[in-house]
This record gives C-alpha cells, structure tokens and sequence, in this order.
C-alpha cells in the first residue's frame, strides 16, 4: 500500500459562524499530482490551512506522514506556496538567491548562519526552476511567470515530500502557465515530490494530475482527470450551485 | 576643528556617538523601511520626547538627577509596547497605530512641558540636536545600545528579513513572529533614543529613512541595500555634524539637508543610468 501523505478523516471547520468544511475524509497518496478544484468560497484554501497547521479542526483527525497533526514537527518536508507570493511588494530590494534563501531559514534555525553547503543548495533550487542566470537580480525586476518560479526554488529548497500550491498561476500568462505545469510535473515525476495544487486551470489541470478532487463545503469528486473530464455538465453545474462557464473554459 | 576636538571632550562624545548613531540607524532603518513601517520611527521619537519632558519636569520640580536621556528611553521602549499591541488589536488598519501614539506623545509633552512652567535650551536641544549634549555617561549608554543593536540584528537576521519579506510565508514555516516583531520595535525605540541628543526629537526618524530611501534605489538585493543604507547614514552624519559645529546650527538641521542630496543624487544617477542602459538595449 502507498504511504499517506495527507489523511483527513470527518474533518469539520466552521469560521464563526460559517460552516466551511463539512466531514471531509480525503487521502493524498505518495507521489500523486492532485488538483483541488471548486467555487470560491468553497473551503479549498481552508483546507490546505487545516493541512499547514495554521488553522485547527474543530472536529475529525489529520495524519500528515501517518502522524497525527498535533504530534508532527517535520514541517520542512511540507513546502507551501502562497496565493499571495506574488502580490508580494515588488520593491522590495531582495535578490532571487536572497528570497530563495528563506526557504532554508526555519530549517536552519535560530542563532546559525548560512553554510556553504546550504548555499549550494540554493543554487541548486534555483537551477531547478531553470532561473540560475537570475541569482543575482532583484525579485522585483522578473516577470510574474519567473517570480513564480522563484518562489517554488524557495519551496524546493529544504527538499520538501509534499508541496503545496494555492493558485500558483493567478497573473501568469498563458504561455507561461504551460511552463509552468511542466515544472511542476517533471518535479513529480523525476524528484518524486506529491503535489496538491489549488487551481482553476481545470483544463491544464487534466493533462498533468493524477487526481482531481472537488470541493464545495463537502468533497464532491475525487478521482482520476479522465473520471472528471466524463463528469457530465449537469454535475458540475451541480457542484458549483450555478451554470458552469469555468471548467469548460480549456486553454 | 581638529583640534578642538582632541581639546574638548564632549566634541569627542558628539563624534562617537555620530559614528554609532550612523551605523545602527540606517542598518535597523532598513527593516523599517521594507516593512513600511516609516512613520512608526516618528512616532515613537514622539513618545521619547514625553518622556524626555517628563524628566526635564522631574529633574526641575524635584531636583532628583534621572537625566532625561533615561527616561526618554523609557518612554520610548514602553510606546514600542504599545504600537506592537494597537497593531495587533488593528490588524486591518495597522498604520492607525501611528497616529495614535503620535498624538498620545505630543500630548504627554505638552501637558509636562506647561506643569514645568515651559523649560529652555534644553528642551530646544532635545528637538533639534546638539554637537555639544552628549555626556560620557550617555556616550558609555548609546554604546551599550550599539552593541545590542547589533548583536541582536546578527542574531535574527535571517529570521527578521524573512518576515519582513513574507510574514506568511515565515509564520507557516515556524518562525516566531510575534516575538521577533516585539524584538524588533524595542530595538528601534533604543535606536531612537540613542539617536536623540545629535539629530533630535523632529528628525530622528530622517536618519532611519533617507539613507536607506537613496540606498534602495540604486542597491541590488538586500545586504547591499543595508550596506548603501550605512554609507549613506555615516557620510550625512559626518557631514552634518562637522558643518553644524562651524556654522553653529543644531546638527539635526544639517545631517537631514546632507541626506536629502545624498537622496537626490542618487536618484539622478539612478535615472541616467536607466537612460544609458535603454539607448544601449535600443541599439
């Protein structure tokens, strides 16, 4: 049997009074590409924030790794890319090897400075991402596709198992957002690193996934990209409570 | 001035404590500035500025000799407190945490001021900055301060330019924001009060943002933005300090005017350096 990397078992979170997760039990297996996809609102950012401690359950357990949230301290083999990464503040005087850099700042910890191995290590993220001709810019001075990718070497960088997306590719062009899944699929493949990517690229989304999972306050679909694409329309309307425009909408 | 200065000890004091105050200003300066916490400088040197009046009042009323200096500094670390608590209670509004203590400083001031029947030269020295206020003991204080500044930022550096870049980000991989912001706002109401005897209550927070203001625009990254930042704050400093003694003008006045040119030329030369590389990439 595949190792677990998340399990989430009955889980229910509701902000005040907002019931934004209702029992959700869901499983990433090891090595998976897994799309979440669902209507704002649905609860898809609160759920990966229930996953990265920084919201707690009110109800239902978690196992990351097979061990219980409360327990785990292994929290550098999670790498977590922000929604909010690239509405960073574009003029602040950081170099690409700088902001990569704090990818390895926790894990290095308190009180220690950088050695030359970490530095290699850097270097190495940054290669990675195909950007090492940029070390020494401003993060300011790049494009938003490239920013992007900066910010997945920052991830990369303290050699995650599980890397955590939340829409990665708002404000990336078209061309690029293809870039960019093929980063993210070659880093799947070839590094073996799970990936849970919150998207609405649905299209993109079923050539590179393994699985796809929707959700709306309540887990609708999980299974395969070929399971999803036979999901009749009537489903999906279903399953966003309107009309759908977004999930035919194919790049 | 050569001479004068090895004649008069506290011309030595006034030098020193420059040095200082330009290293560890512009250096704490820069987190301020990418922060975007720029005015949080003036509002503490606000808050410094009652405590100063409050000692000037005790020093007159009771003749009990806490010099100003101290109690300044505990004014301003205590205001530091609460600009860390006002920003976390607005946490969508932080910058209402400035005005708020801003005002809350100028009127502790005023009312010390008008109970001590108004004071001098002195309080005019505290505002403005002196070539000639600085004591041993405050010279022995402000490099206590030093030291700490600087231990501390080398300390949490790494930590303190992750949360300043991606608090979220940093919080998610288990950095202790809290505790370091705390660290962070005490740090900068030493350097403010430190600051106070040379530059003044009313530019204090000038030495803290313009070096570092110039350095951004022309710096790569952010050690060399630091590092620009120190350069600048130790020339406006040096410059200031030794113009102010001979044309006996209060140095806050001259170290600020310094920084400002540093600051347009470095924007210039920022501007013609974007100019010359565009007709290159052009041809």
């Amino acid at each position: 049997m595949t190792q677990k990397i998340v399990s989430m078992k009955q889980v229910n979170y509701a902000y005040e009074n907002k019931h934004a997760l209702k029992n959700i039990n869901f499983e990433v297996p090891k090595g998976s590409f897994m799309g979440l996809v669902g209507p704002n609102g649905g609860g898809k950012t609160t759920l990966i924030k229930l996953i990265l401690g920084i919201l707690k359950s009110h109800q239902g357990s978690i196992d990351l790794f097979g061990t219980p949230i409360d327990k785990f301290k292994d929290w550098n083999k999670i790498g977590f890319v922000s929604q909010k990464a690239n509405s960073f503040n574009r003029g602040f005087p950081a170099t690409v090897n700088e902001v990569v850099s704090m990818g390895l700042t926790a894990k290095v910890g308190y009180f220690k400075l950088f050695t030359k191995e970490h530095k290699q290590k850097i270097a190495h993220a940054v290669e990675q991402v195909g950007m090492s001709e940029y070390l020494h810019e401003n993060i300011g001075d790049l494009s938003g596709g490239q920013q992007q990718r900066i910010f997945i070497a920052r991830s990369l960088v303290s050699d995650p198992e599980l890397l955590i997306l939340d829409e990665p590719t708002v404000g990336v062009d078209t061309e690029n957002v293809q870039k960019f899944y093929d980063l993210l699929h070659s880093l799947n493949e070839k590094k073996n690193i799970t990936l849970l990517l919150i998207t609405h690229d649905t299209g993109t989304m079923t050539h590179h996934a393994t699985d796809i999972v929707c959700l709306n306050k309540t887990l609708h679909f999980h299974g395969n990209p070929l399971e999803f694409s036979n999901l009749s329309e009537k489903d999906l309307s279903q399953f966003y409570g309107h009309p759908l425009n977004v999930v035919t909408h194919n790049h | 001035m050569l001479e004068s200065f090895f004649e008069y000890e506290f011309l030595q004091n006034t030098f020193y404590t420059g040095l200082l105050i330009g290293l560890i200003a512009p250096l704490l300066g820069t987190f301020i500035v990418v922060r975007r916490l720029s005015l949080i400088a003036d509002a503490l040197s606000h808050v410094t500025l009652a405590g100063i009046a409050f000692g000037l009042l005790i020093e007159k009323k009771f003749a009990i000799g806490i010099t100003p200096f101290y109690t300044g500094m505990a004014f301003s670390v205590i205001g530091s407190v609460f600009v860390e608590q006002l920003r976390r209670v607005y946490k969508a509004y932080q910058e209402l945490a400035i005005p708020i203590i801003l005002s809350g400083g100028v009127g502790l001031s005023v009312i010390f001021i008008s109970l001590a029947n108004g004071f001098n030269t002195d309080l005019y020295n505290y505002l403005f900055g002196s070539v000639s206020a600085v004591s041993r003991s405050d010279l022995w204080m402000i490099i206590a301060i030093s030291i700490i500044v600087l231990t501390t930022l080398f300390l949490f550096y790494k930590e303190l330019f992750m949360l300043s870049f991606d608090e979220e980000h940093a919080v998610v991989s288990g950095i202790h924001a809290k505790r370091i912001h705390f660290i962070f706002i005490v740090l900068t109401a030493l350097v403010i009060a430190a600051s106070i005897r040379i530059v003044g209550v009313l530019l204090v927070s000038a030495l803290m943002t313009l070096p570092v203001a110039a350095a951004i625009r022309i710096a790569k990254g952010f050690k060399q933005t630091i590092l620009f930042s120190i350069i600048f704050g130790e020339t406006s400093v040096i410059i200031g300090l030794i113009s102010g003694y001979y044309f006996e003008i209060p140095p806050g006045g001259t170290i600020v005017v310094t920084s400002i040119i540093i600051l347009l030329l470095s924007i210039s030369i920022k501007k013609i350096w974007f100019i010359l590389s565009r007709k290159k990439a052009i041809q």
